[in-house]
């Protein structure tokens, strides 16, 4: 008891999160297994290798680099929550910025760490209770929600989101926004392999372009 | 035990891994909205986050139900339940979903009405394997990183801050740019109709409408921010995101039926 009255915010947020997160690895990679008992079947293990083969290292490449990526932006608890409940770049991290610009807060203070940790926390609520109304409606939601009227709103929903968001981070750093943002705009352009698919590995790629760019900006006093 | 995948065990095994993840959320935003109140934050602010935390969610959230609805006609619902409520992302599991398929030497599609025990079992181990990286690596990588974030700040606020901005635009003009992956549409089209590599057709205008989408809800943000500067419309602070998103997504409809899409 003495030593958690000692534990700082965030070491405690350190060592709750990694107690949480392991459980939550080890309850997911269980799933499958209780389905092989269940069921009594065993996995195609020749598909299971092909499969990872042709998925896993790419995801894992990816995962690494997105993990240090997102951690600063997300801060400490955000990044263990929004880790174990996924939709990141489209969902968690958005919300996490609109909630620390609303709130006035630096990402880096105890409070701007604590608003994340509410946003994403709040948002990660939501999504599972409608992911769950969702699941519980599917029979009179289907013809809805997949309806060709509704769809292009939905296929829309990325440009919508960073449209709105991108407008109020470009506009108050228009000096250091230039040069990612041009650069995306012609990479994405004239590089067919880039698409809907290939977002999430450019992200990292934006982020280590920018932190150099800013670094020559500060170096040379422009800004 | 006979398989399905629809099999209620499996709805059982779900909503309890669920139920976890949604306990994990509660115990975190209730440790957050504690530390606040020992700290003497203004909990205004933290009402303020959770309301427009809440509200921006749920178009997202109704976004990830049309993809667990699209992957459950070949994987049943409960497995896109987890797979989107736990760690996944809508961007990722259809793809490693079609590679775990393709590894048993078929589609997606071949496994409508069709699936056995042990290549859904095959196919989840894929899915959860892969994107199994982030949920061990914060814990192994948070502490060093924000002690580094820390220490910058005490040494150079300035450079911080810049750093912090830095991050934030790096990732937005990452979709700032996907925005436009569409656009060569225009000149690459013949007659009109632009035919990428996997044979499939677009209109040559079809790639204009995330560019207007995005333009339209920058724009809609702009007004929110002048309506709240000029008219002292504070109020408007908490919804001006969710706003002009959902302002956004609803004129892709009339955007889309006047530029075309898919063909």
């Amino acid at each position: 008891m003495k030593n958690n009255e000692k534990l700082s915010y965030i070491d405690s947020v350190h060592r709750d999160g990694t107690i949480w997160n392991l459980a939550m690895m080890v309850i997911l990679l269980l799933f499958p297994v209780a389905l092989c008992f269940i069921f009594d079947a065993t996995p195609s293990w020749a598909g299971v290798w092909r499969g990872l083969l042709a998925t896993a290292p790419m995801y894992w490449a990816v995962g690494v680099v997105e993990t240090v990526t997102y951690i600063p932006m997300l801060g400490v608890g955000g990044s263990y929550l929004s880790f174990v409940t996924g939709n990141i770049s489209n969902l968690k991290l958005p919300c996490a910025l609109n909630a620390m610009e609303n709130a006035e807060v630096k990402a880096q203070s105890e409070e701007g760490e604590i608003i994340s940790t509410v946003a994403i926390a709040v948002s990660s609520i939501v999504t599972t209770v409608i992911i769950i109304l969702g699941v519980v409606l599917i029979v009179p939601l289907n013809p809805i929600l997949s309806s060709p009227v509704i769809k292009p709103a939905f296929d829309q929903m990325l440009p919508a989101l960073f449209g709105a968001l991108g407008v109020v981070f470009v506009s108050k750093n228009i000096k250091l926004a230039a040069a990612p943002v041009i650069l995306m705009l012609l990479l994405f352009v004239f590089v067919p392999a880039l698409n809907a698919g290939t977002v999430g590995i450019m992200v990292p790629v934006g982020v280590i372009f920018t932190l150099i760019y800013a670094r020559i900006l500060y170096k040379r006093n422009w800004i | 035990m006979e398989f399905h995948i629809n099999h209620p065990i499996i709805f059982v095994i779900v909503a309890v891994i669920v139920a976890a993840v949604l306990a994990q959320s509660v115990y975190f935003l209730v440790k957050a909205v504690k530390r606040a109140k020992e700290k003497g934050m203004d909990m205004t602010k933290i009402k303020k986050t959770v309301r427009s935390a809440a509200i921006f969610t749920i178009a997202p959230a109704v976004s990830i139900v049309i993809a667990v609805i699209s992957l459950s006609q070949s994987l049943g619902i409960p497995l896109p339940w987890l797979r989107l409520s736990v760690v996944g992302s809508l961007s990722y599991e259809a793809i490693a979903a079609a590679n775990a398929a393709s590894g048993m030497g078929k589609s997606l599609a071949d496994f409508v009405g069709n699936m056995d025990a042990s290549s859904y079992i095959s196919i989840t181990i894929v899915m959860t394997v892969s994107i199994m990286v982030g949920i061990w690596l914060v814990p192994v990588l948070s502490k060093e990183i924000k002690n580094g974030l820390v220490s910058f700040e005490k040494k150079d606020a300035k450079w911080s801050g810049l750093l912090q901005n830095a991050l934030f635009l790096g990732m937005i003009s990452a979709f700032v740019g996907y925005v436009f992956c569409d656009i060569g549409r225009l000149w690459q089209s013949e007659g009109g109709i632009f035919t990428n590599s996997k044979g499939e057709q677009f209109t040559a205008t079809s790639g204009l409408v995330p560019v207007l989408v995005m333009l339209i809800s920058a724009l809609l943000m702009v007004l929110c921010g002048l309506l709240m500067k000029k008219l002292k419309w504070k109020w408007l602070n908490d919804y001006a995101l969710p706003l002009s998103m959902v302002i956004g997504m609803a004129v892709a409809i009339p955007l889309t039926s006047w530029l075309g899409g898919a063909l």
